[in-house]
């Protein structure tokens, strides 16, 4: 009765095991099937290979950028990169001028848009407008029709900003296939030949723009928010909002004032003057260019029309980046070579698998038998640690670095003391004399508070690791965290429920002299010593007990060193090897 | 061989052999105050730590599948465009070289890598480029001392919780400390380069020492619960017999912990040259033996000495004496409480 009462929970748990076995690799399968998760997990730069980018700021003028702006700058890309799920992404200023952006794999257009367009930000008058394809060359203005500017401009608005070569520039400008090499930074003084790039919801659009008026510095902050109706209602409309500084409200107001009056005066026509524009330029390129339908006065406009929440979102965060009076190009990008990262990789599993084998033939050569149950849990705790990289590689973009892999390595060793800690509580008990099974029991107990302390501190390191430390030690921790957990769920799950039932084996049971858990090689003392003699009263070992009493009895039933070296003694006399006695005396129930 | 450290660990058990690890305390206490200062003399004798390119900055070359490992060639690559520069080349491991130099420009940099690349034979996706500013080591650096701090802390409160008296934690925070200094010591001596891997080794050794400290504590705990009713040994003899009883879990567990790191270090130095993993792995390697040593020889001890002048257990050791003299341990029946 009891035997199948003990028994029927052990398989339980082990059923369960199997169970989430089974759930997360229905997940990582699902994800897999649905194209979103693959089956290895995804790997960091330094294994993969990746891309290292090197950040050159651009002041305007000649002023030089000092720390602090240097600083605030890769506060703002490490957000802006950590914001786009990139991990590992490790952001380093070299020199005190540039900011230096390593990816792993090749980062997407649109993480590399968001890196760059770290902003020089202003805002520009339209002087015109037109779709974003470029005139064909035959049918351009001819040169005598080109304009002619008559007097200075008189405001940033004026036509007579257009020259001849303004607007043969304007009618070459392909704004639909943009050519790639980066020009110098505009002049904020003159006016510039710029695109408007193609949306989902919008075509390019290339516009001339007058010179600059407000700096994008000047803006204090911006929000997005549904527009509120008339009678402070919410409508599905999107805004971005903007808050200038005081100056600042003093120009655009001015601004608004002109732009109005284009407004107002083309409204017959639906009031589409493109000179009632004013276009946001970031990094040389129109990102927004909305109509003056009012004179704000109080340096807080809001633009509004064809926003969605996400789109509303990405302006108003690039208005708030405008203030940083910095802007970056991208001066070099280079591939970390594949070549090397694979060769790391290789030489990282190279190195798991010989410590693995280590460990395997350690284990083996100290355990016998119980080895395999060491080899085993070790094996099904890689299984876990394994699915749990992958998904996590899938779902929060989880990247395994070399730094990492070490990370794994390490814990084979930190897995297996778990077991270690186990089996030796296990063979204490038998050296009382104790039963397989009660030993099992007991070890199990005592050992239980052990492993669950010492890994609280491995949990805690990893914990405190990953939410302190920067890039690479991140890696680390986390793997070194992962792995604790899995740990616990292998000692718990796996280990122990197996011995209760390898307990129950005759190999086991019996203590087979390769079993690990002889105890006649443990020194626990047999009831029934060979060559007739029965054992003494003081040699008795301790009476099996249905429970641990705790450690209180425990100690007290210890045999003293002089009560030991008796029985030593007489077993010698006695003339029984140590191979050959019978261990019946210690086997439970027979 | 086995059979014979199984039986190695019957004696341990029962004490019929033991190490008298609590009553020579002074002797280790010595050792380890002599290795500590050397620890911390050498660096100062030498002039400080072996810094990676991570703390100094630089530019740096890294050659896979190099046709030949002739370090001149590397050099000459960095004096056609660099005159002055004083590059360090280095056949970091088999096939790989790996050149530094100071700060290099763009420019620069592309003109030596195409050098590099037609000086060794390869092709241009085998050669890598980094430049570090001297920023981001210290970033690292610092992230880990908070980290160091703040995991130190919320460990001694821990300990002092689960064991239920501060001085276990105090014995353990100084038993890390002496593996942390000694480690630093053989990492000063074995001249590796300090970069943000090792940096993560000694983390990882911090949380090792007191790993293997709670497992033996949890040990000296257990046999300890009950002293104040027991008079079979002396609170230092319950701590040491503890430490003997687990000296077998000790010897395994830094075995099948230093294994794997020895495998990472052996393949790191060897086949892979300076890089994580040989950064790393040295300093757990390290970490790892005299973690597990001094838990055995200073933490338990040193909380051996911190308890055993509590007016209680020298009462107790009071008894434990006249039991001794009055009768003989041979005939020892078990005292029962």
């Amino acid at each position: 009765m009891a035997r199948t009462g003990r028994k029927n929970p052990a398989r339980r748990v082990l059923i369960w095991l199997v169970a989430i076995f089974a759930a997360l690799t229905a997940v990582l399968g699902g994800g897999v099937i649905a194209g979103q998760a693959s089956w290895a997990p995804k790997l960091a730069l330094d294994l993969e290979g990746g891309t290292q980018m090197i950040l050159a700021p651009k002041v305007e003028g000649t002023s030089e950028i000092n720390e602090d702006q240097l600083n605030q700058a890769v506060a703002i890309i490490r957000q802006r990169v950590d914001g786009s799920g990139v991990a590992e992404a490790e952001i380093s200023t070299q020199s005190g001028r540039n900011v230096v952006v390593s990816l792993p794999g090749t980062p997407s257009k649109e993480t590399r848009a968001l890196i760059q367009a770290s902003a020089d930000m202003n805002f520009r008058p339209v002087i015109a407008a037109t779709d974003g394809a470029p005139v064909p060359p035959e049918s351009r203005t001819k040169d005598a029709n080109l304009p002619k500017p008559t007097a200075k401009p008189k405001d940033a608005s004026d036509i007579n900003w257009v020259t001849a070569d303004v607007y043969k520039a304007f009618e070459a400008l392909d704004c639909v296939n943009p050519a790639q090499d980066k020009q110098e930074r505009s002049d904020p003084t003159k006016p510039l030949v710029t695109c408007e790039p193609a949306t989902d919801v919008s075509p390019a659009i290339k516009y001339i723009l007058g010179p600059v008026e407000v700096k994008g510095q000047d803006i204090t902050s911006s929000s997005f928010g549904p527009v509120q109706g008339a009678q402070g209602s919410v409508t599905n409309d999107w805004a971005v909002n903007i808050t200038f500084n005081e100056s600042a409200t003093k120009t655009f107001r001015a601004v608004t004032e002109r732009l109005n009056q284009f407004y107002l005066a083309s409204q017959s026509q639906g009031g589409n003057d493109p000179k009632a524009q004013f276009a946001i330029v970031l990094d040389d390129q129109v990102i927004s260019a909305p109509r003056s339908l009012a004179v704000i006065t109080d340096g807080r406009p809001q633009i509004t029309g064809n926003f969605t929440e996400e789109s509303a979102k990405a302006l108003a965060d690039q208005l708030r980046y405008g203030a940083l009076p910095i802007s970056f190009d991208i001066q070099s990008e280079e591939q970390i070579s594949a070549t090397l990262g694979g060769e790391q990789l290789r030489l990282g599993l190279l190195a798991g698998v010989i410590g693995l084998l280590l460990v395997v033939v350690y284990s083996l050569f100290q355990y016998r038998a119980l080895g395999f149950v060491t080899i085993a849990s070790l094996v099904v705790a890689g299984g876990l640690t394994y699915l749990a990289i992958a998904i996590l590689g899938w779902t929060e973009n989880y990247r395994l670095s070399l730094a990492g892999v070490a990370g794994l390595i390490v814990a084979i060793g930190q897995t297996a003391d778990s077991f270690i800690v186990y089996f030796e509580r296990i063979r204490d008990e038998l050296r009382e004399g104790k039963g397989l099974v009660s030993a099992v029991e007991n070890g199990w107990k005592r050992a239980k508070r052990t492993v669950l302390a010492s890994k609280a501190v491995n949990l805690l390191a990893a914990l405190v690791l990953y939410f302190v430390a920067v890039g690479n030690v991140r890696g680390f921790a986390f793997t070194l965290g992962l792995t604790a957990l899995a740990d616990l769920l292998v000692v718990f799950m796996f280990t122990h429920p197996t011995l209760q039932l390898l307990a129950r084996t005759k190999f086991f049971g019996e203590g087979h002299r390769f079993s690990g858990l002889d105890p006649e090689r443990l020194g626990a003392v047999p009831l029934y010593r060979g060559a007739g003699r029965l054992r003494t009263p003081t040699e008795k070992p301790a009476v099996v007990r249905p429970r641990n009493t705790g450690a209180v009895a425990e100690a007290e039933r210890r045999m003293t060193i002089a009560e030991r070296r008796l029985a030593e003694k007489q077993g010698e006399l006695s003339g029984t090897s140590n191979g050959s006695g019978t261990s019946a005396g210690s086997k439970e129930g027979k | 061989m086995s059979s014979s450290f199984a039986r190695f660990g019957n004696e341990l058990y029962t004490g019929k052999r033991s190490y008298d690890f609590v009553g020579t305390k002074k002797i280790w206490f010595l050792i380890a105050a002599v290795l500590m200062a050397v620890s911390i003399l050498l660096p100062v004798a030498k002039g400080g730590f072996n810094l990676g390119i991570e703390f100094r900055g630089g530019s740096e070359f890294t050659v896979s599948n190099v046709k030949t490992t002739d370090a001149s060639l590397g050099e000459k690559a960095v004096h056609d465009v660099v005159p002055g520069a004083v590059p360090r080349v280095a056949n970091v491991a088999g096939d790989t070289m790996r050149i530094q130099t100071d700060k290099l420009s763009d420019d620069e940099t592309l003109r030596i890598k195409e050098g590099l690349t037609s000086a060794y034979g390869v092709t241009d996706n085998e050669v890598t480029s980094t430049f570090i500013g001297p920023t981001w080591g210290q970033d690292v650096t610092r992230q880990a001392l908070i980290g160091l701090v703040v995991f130190v802390g919320l460990a001694a409160v821990l300990m002092a919780l689960y064991f239920r008296t501060w001085k276990m934690s105090v014995s353990a925070l100084v038993g890390m400390v002496v593996t942390m200094l000694i480690t630093a010591g053989v990492y000063s001596a074995s001249d590796f380069e300090v970069t943000p891997s090792a940096i993560i080794g000694f983390l990882t050794v911090l949380s090792y020492s007191l790993y293997d400290t709670v497992v033996v504590f949890d040990k000296i705990r257990e046999n300890t619960a009950d002293i104040g009713t027991s008079t079979r040994r002396t609170f230092s003899g319950e701590v040491n017999l503890a430490v003997n009883q687990t000296l077998v879990r000790s010897i395994n567990t830094m075995m099948v912990a230093v294994l794997p790191v020895a495998a990472i270090l052996f393949i790191g130095a060897g086949l892979l040259g300076a890089g994580t993993l040989r950064d790393l792995s040295l300093a757990l390697f390290v970490g790892i033996l005299i973690g597990t040593a001094a838990t055995i020889f200073i933490a338990a001890p040193l909380y051996a000495w911190l308890r055993q002048g509590e007016p209680e257990l020298v009462k107790q050791a009071r008894k434990v004496a006249s039991r001794h003299s009055a009768g003989n341990a041979s005939d020892g029946e078990p005292v029962t409480a």
